[in-house]
């Protein structure tokens, strides 16, 4: 099955290449093609002549070798001109490509891009936040990329742009998205469906293609292209996330949105942070001896200030959020936490201020 | 295959015949070189291909250089006013000299002159090691001021102030002070004199700050301003004064942090306080030196001097290894070899190579001095 | 000594000549001296490029053996290797995760530093190159000595690396007490990710590295010497055999591009040990001058591991199809010109970092450029076998694999080398199939050819030409198996380095790991071919294969001192003088009229 449907796409006329789903991809997939079949005839060419003169001259009996020249400066200024002139055409359709995606529309929507390892937050105009890049069809889009810790490097195969994410300066790439992803059917966890309940399965994968460590090829995450009034109905929505679920729901939601899911489990298995299974009402032991009471206190310093008490066994790794995460995002994660341990209070089952808070974090 | 037993063979004995000190044949020729003057030849050739590679190295620093001096070009013109010119000079006049003696001594192993060399290269060597005595004067202060490397560089965000010690650490300023008491007044007065600042201004720096300061770190800011000599004394005392405020005000500042309050963050937190700390400290009588010196370096860039002393420990440090192999070689072929009379028109490899090295080191601190000490 | 002594003495032992004979009855440099002294510290580069040898192949055999397991870790997406945790755990996902980032980048940095590097130019470049120039030894033998202990010391730093990383993975409180081991920074230690990591030795590994630097630049110094003063009289420039031309190329490339990467290293260490902000941005530094410093350094490198595999592959085309290498002086002044241009291309590694446009272009220019020499060589090669003569030997078939193995991966460099295809292609598996094919491919299929052609000489045994043909068949089978299908995978977007990916990358990963499991199955015989010929091989005649380059002319193996007689200096690709007797005394010197009668039938008279 694998096998019919990989030669189905290689022989598919786009050589193997993703999908065209960017304004740009079109032109790089024909330098893509152009290079491909000049490197095939150029290939071939020396293929055949190699085993073909293996073939001829041959040693064997009765075979009387013939003298040849040891050099011929035509010649061989022939096959340094050829190929340089191919080389420089292939320089050429390259560069142009490239100037076309190096050159942003001023009227561009722009998106920033928050990373970490090793999770991505994708920040809207309007203060939305998701885990998930969702982009309006049609419209240019730049992505303002900035990192906590190392380096990053955001690819989205299906529109062709790659940039890498470097901590201490800002780098950005952009993109016009042309068609919507096809509805996936496989691949797709039970957990993950759950999240994307609003937004199907027709994505794009987006990938960290800088090597960032443990997690580096968990840190993926999904592109939406969506007709520009929907992407607007979204964003706004986006925007009061919060609002639309209890706390504890909230925090869940978080969860996997803030990327705390990447090393902290909520099982009780191990993880590169300790796990939220009966943390929240429990002493901590923390690293150099002592222990601390997992309160709001001690949680909400741990998201902002994650070396101030260490956990005995794990080590100083976590980025600070501080920035990244609103206080009542930091709320809702505590009120997850509480639903995870048999200790402590009840979690809230709604928001003190259902009509204010969330709208008011957002600003 | 045996018909050869002419005296050669002994050179092709096992391999022995690689060694130095065979004498038969022309002494001291490898078995795998025709004439002495193939190997001469190879040697220097290699010599000189090692050099570019030392030169490559320190080129990797220099382009270090030039980048961070690209990007905070103000904090690098700033930083360096710590380092001490006369010092730096010393230093180079040491090297130039005892290069030159070593040239000579090439010169006079090539004519066979066995004692003139050994007094060459012992003149070369002493060279080297007053190079090395300036050098550890000037590490030494850097280190009791808190300007080394890494976070033992109290401008770098990771430094902790070494809080009970201050008290202790003041002492031994002290004893520093003392010690070199009169190189650092020397190079105050001529730092004053060269921007035409009186010594009062310096006193009156000294005064100011002392004052704001507080009573706690008697002397120590004293030190810190005779240690900078170069710029106008007012910007000097400002940022070299800081640190003594800062590690003060981080007193307070870090007791925070330790009290496991926990919620500020270090460095902006300590920072902030020093420059409030500052500002109090300038609003007040020096005003209009200090306000120059902040145009120079804004408070956030301040944080980056450290990495002015990172490349500057860096390269000479690097240098300083390379001035320590080389007296390490001198050294050597001084005690060991010269005087066995073995060097003479026929044969003065080592020497020549030596001397190679030894020119090099000195070309890489000429390079080193003005970018390090000199331009702004 | 003077030029007019009678003929250079044979080696012997310290006692006496004929003492030493052994069984084979001839006095060479493997049984002139005897006792673990008479090796540890042998001055002689044969002896050296053997206990390189020893030690390469080691190395090799370690990287090898990652290879396969972060291979195996690719089967599926799911975690493989997990430890004691229990399946299906974030516990069990992290510790294979993990582990597959140790191998990768202990596969990465063990085959580059430790094997791919002095490969050629340690083992076959110190055995065979001043042989060629007819001179005795190195121009500094002892230098020699040392380089190889720098090696061996550095190849020490990567052991320790590894046994802490093994021995903390069953006794994880010898964390506490001596660091966290192994390494997963990438060979690349790429900052600020290596820099604040905390799950590697990576101070450890990156001073392995940093004298293994000493060891490659002692080399190249060693080699530029004395293929400046040591070439007998009669040999000019153009009269160098094309391996030494590939290799004195590759030692400019070592001594100027060596030293940079030694303070590059230096740098990260202080980063690492003294906390100074170089590369940290969180310090004031910037993580993309680490990558400048490290490709300005890297990129020639990867011209070191090819340059020597490219003069190989020189040598042997010529010798096998009986003919003169076609265009010499293209083929030597293009080595030199990669040479020259490699400096000038590292800025390709970054197009997607954020440098700006003009750099990009500029940087793609150049690469485009330096692919010109290559594709030269390439024709030349072909040229070559134009009426020749062609012995299809076990060396003549891993060059024809070699060529195509370096055909398809000059060529797919022209996709990376393009702007605004290697945007999409940088750090995917496009690349590594690339690198594979240019590094891997080329220059191991090219070293093993190397191995094969001087085997004879090096070791006076002949060896088995089916299973050594068999091996290499097998290898190359799985090398396509493994690396072309990544092509496929790379330009779908699969990202590498990754030790889980989306499940519809599974059928590439799958092809991929069984060609590897199939290439190991192929090197395996390669190296039993050479253990049981150097037990039970045929003695070797003097000169097998009919080359006419100064190692040729001198017995199988050679004594100490390389020559029984002063040779001297010929064409080195002219074959008229050399006529086929049996495979026990292969080919033996015509007689100057005999040699007029084949020139005169080749018609190219001198």
């Amino acid at each position: 099955m694998h096998v019919l449907s990989t030669l189905a796409q290689i022989g598919s006329g786009n050589l193997g290449m993703p999908p065209q789903a960017s304004t740009y991809a079109a032109d790089i997939d024909w330098t893509y093609a152009f290079t491909f079949w000049s490197c095939t005839v150029a290939f071939v060419i020396i293929m055949v002549a190699m085993i073909w003169f293996i073939w001829k001259y041959r040693h064997r009996p009765g075979y009387v070798q013939q003298g040849a020249p040891a050099h011929s400066t035509s010649l061989e200024l022939f096959w340094s001109i050829i190929p340089t002139i191919i080389f420089l055409v292939i320089f050429y359709y390259g560069f142009t490509g490239f100037v076309d995606m190096a050159t942003v529309p001023d009227y561009a929507y722009e998106i920033r891009v928050k990373s970490r390892k090793w999770s991505w937050d994708f920040v809207y105009p309007n203060g939305a936040v998701s885990s998930h890049l969702v982009v309006p069809k049609d419209t240019p889009v730049r992505l303002v990329l900035s990192s906590d810790d190392v380096i990053h490097s955001l690819f989205i195969p299906a529109f062709r742009t790659k940039k890498d994410v470097v901590p201490g300066r800002f780098n950005w790439t952009w993109f016009q998205a042309i068609a919507n992803a096809p509805i996936r059917t496989e691949g797709v966890s039970a957990d993950d469906k759950l999240l994307d309940k609003e937004l199907g399965l027709d994505y794009f994968d987006l990938y960290c293609t800088e090597y960032c460590g443990t997690n580096h090829s968990m840190m993926r995450a999904r592109v939406y292209v969506r007709e520009p009034s929907v992407f607007q109905e979204w964003v706004t929505k986006q925007a009061d996330i919060l609002g639309t679920m209890p706390p504890a729901e909230g925090g869940k939601y978080l969860y996997t949105a803030k990327g705390c899911k990447q090393c902290h489990t909520v099982d009780g298995g191990a993880g590169n942070g300790p796990t939220w299974k009966d943390m929240f009402g429990y002493k901590q032991p923390l690293v150099g001896g002592g222990s601390v009471l997992a309160d709001e206190n001690y949680i909400r310093e741990s998201i902002l200030n994650p070396g101030a008490k260490l956990h005995e066994g794990y080590s100083n790794i976590m980025s600070s959020m501080q920035g990244n995460i609103t206080e009542d995002e930091i709320t809702a994660i505590i009120e997850y936490m509480k639903t995870l341990s048999d200790k402590g209070p009840k979690p809230m089952e709604a928001w003190p201020d259902a009509a204010e808070t969330p709208a008011a974090a957002v600003e | 295959m045996t018909q050869v037993t002419d005296s050669h063979t002994d050179d092709h004995t096992g391999h022995a015949g690689h060694d130095d000190h065979e004498h038969h044949g022309p002494p001291h020729l490898a078995h795998h070189f025709e004439t002495p003057e193939q190997q001469l030849s190879s040697a220097k050739l290699g010599m000189w291909v090692f050099l570019a590679t030392e030169i490559l190295m320190f080129g990797g620093l220099f382009c270090a250089y030039s980048v961070w001096r690209g990007n905070h070009p103000e904090v690098f013109a700033y930083a360096h006013t710590a380092l001490n010119k006369d010092f730096g000079f010393i230093n180079t006049i040491f090297l130039i000299t005892s290069s030159f003696t070593m040239a000579w001594a090439v010169r006079t192993a090539q004519l066979g002159r066995t004692k003139a060399t050994f007094i060459l290269m012992g003149l070369t060597l002493l060279g080297g090691c007053g190079f090395l005595v300036v050098k550890t004067f000037e590490y030494k202060a850097k280190w009791d001021h808190h300007l080394f490397v890494g976070d033992l560089n109290e401008h770098h965000p990771d430094y902790v102030a070494p809080a009970e010690a201050a008290h202790g650490e003041a002492d031994g300023d002290h004893g520093a002070v003392d010690e070199h008491a009169t190189i650092e007044q020397t190079a105050a007065d001529h730092g004053a004199a060269d921007h035409g600042t009186s010594d009062a201004s310096v006193e009156v720096a000294g005064e100011t700050t002392g004052e704001t300061a507080g009573e706690i770190v008697g002397g120590a800011e004293r030190t810190s301003i005779a240690l900078a000599p170069d710029g106008p004394a007012g910007v000097v005392a400002d940022w070299m004064v800081a640190p003594v405020i800062a590690g003060e005000t981080a007193d307070a500042g870090h007791a925070d942090d330790h009290a496991a309050d926990g919620t500020d963050e270090h460095g902006a937190h300590g920072e902030a306080a020093a420059d409030a700390g500052h500002a109090d400290a300038h609003g007040g009588g020096h005003g209009d030196g200090h306000s120059v010196s902040k145009e120079i370096v804004p408070l956030k860039d301040r944080q980056k001097i450290h990495q002015f002393f990172q490349i500057y420990f860096l390269m000479t440090g690097l240098h300083t290894f390379h001035v320590l192999v080389g007296m390490g070689v001198i050294a050597w072929l001084m005690f060991c070899k010269v005087p066995k009379g073995i060097f003479g028109p026929g044969y003065y490899t080592p020497i020549d190579l030596v001397g190679l090295y030894w020119h090099l080191v000195d070309l890489i601190w000429i390079f080193l001095f003005p970018l390090l000490y000199l331009i702004h | 000594m003077s030029t007019t002594t009678p003929p250079i003495t044979p080696p012997s032992s310290p006692h006496s000549p004929s003492s030493s004979g052994g069984g084979g009855g001839e006095v060479n440099y493997i049984n002139a001296t005897k006792g673990i002294k008479s090796w540890m510290f042998t001055v002689d580069h044969k002896r050296i490029g053997l206990m390189y040898m020893v030690g390469v192949m080691s190395a090799y055999g370690l990287g090898g053996l990652f290879a396969i397991l972060l291979r195996s870790e690719l089967w599926n997406p799911e975690p493989s290797f997990i430890g004691g945790a229990e399946a299906g755990t974030t516990e069990a996902m992290n510790n294979a995760w993990d582990f597959y980032n140790q191998a990768f980048t202990l596969h990465g940095a063990v085959m580059v530093f430790l094997f791919i590097i002095p490969a050629i130019p340690a083992i076959l470049g110190n055995m065979v190159l001043p042989i060629m120039l007819g001179a005795k030894d190195v121009a500094f033998p002892r230098l020699n000595l040392l380089s190889f202990y720098f090696w061996v010391l550095g190849g020490l730093f990567f052991v320790w690396v590894l046994s802490k990383g093994i021995i903390n993975s069953f006794y994880p409180g010898m964390i506490e007490i001596w660091g966290p081991g192994g390494l997963e920074t990438g060979w690349t230690f790429y900052t600020p990710y290596s820099t604040t990591t905390q799950n590697s030795a990576v101070v450890a590994a990156t001073f392995g590295a940093f004298i293994l630097g000493f060891s490659s630049i002692l080399t190249g110094l060693n080699f530029i010497a004395t293929v400046h003063m040591l070439r007998p009289k009669g040999m000019g420039w153009f009269q160098l055999p094309l391996f030494l031309w590939a290799l004195y190329a590759t030692a400019i490339i070592q001594i100027l591009a060596t030293p940079v990467l030694a303070i590059t290293l230096l740098l990260l260490i202080a980063e690492k040990t003294l906390g100074v902000g170089i590369f940290n941005p969180a310090l004031g530094g910037d993580a993309v001058l680490y990558q400048h410093f490290f490709w300005f350094y890297s990129h020639p490198a990867v011209y070191i591991m090819i340059l020597p595999a490219l003069g190989i592959i020189s040598e042997v085309v010529s010798v096998h199809s009986r003919k003169s290498i076609f265009g010499y002086k293209f083929i030597a002044i293009s080595s030199l010109a990669i040479a020259f241009l490699g400096f000038l291309v590292w800025g390709h590694h970054m197009f997607t970092s954020g440098q700006s446009a003009l750099t990009n272009a500029v940087f793609s220019l150049i690469t485009f450029f330096v692919a010109v020499p290559s594709a030269i060589k390439t024709f030349n090669w072909i040229a070559t076998m134009y009426k020749g003569d062609i012995r299809i030997t076990t060396p003549f078939i891993y060059i024809l694999f070699t060529i195509g193995l370096f055909t398809i991966g000059g060529l797919t460099g022209l996709f990376l080398g393009c702007l605004s295809t290697d945007i999409h292609f940088h750090d995917t598996y496009f690349v590594v199939a690339h690198f594979h094919y240019v590094m891997m491919g080329s220059t191991l299929f090219a070293f093993l050819a190397g191995v094969y052609h001087w085997f004879p000489k090096m070791f006076g045994k002949m060896y088995n030409v089916f299973w050594s043909n068999l091996g290499g068949i097998i290898a190359f089978i799985g090398f396509q198996l493994a690396f072309f299908i990544q092509f496929i995978a790379g330009s779908q977007g699969m990202p590498r380095r990754y030790a889980s990916y989306p499940e519809h990358f599974e059928f590439y990963h799958q092809v991929s790991t069984v060609g590897a499991y199939t290439m190991g199955a192929g090197m395996i015989i390669v190296l039993l071919t050479w253990i049981v010929a150097l037990r039970t091989g045929k003695k070797a005649p003097a000169n097998p294969w009919g080359g006419n380059t100064l190692e040729w002319h001198t017995t199988s193996p050679p004594p100490t001192a390389n020559f029984h007689a002063e040779p001297t200096a010929e064409e080195p690709y002219d074959y008229s003088g050399w006529k086929y007797v049996s495979p026990e005394e292969g080919w033996v010197q015509r007689t100057p009229e005999e040699r007029e009668a084949a020139r005169q039938q080749l018609g190219t008279g001198h």
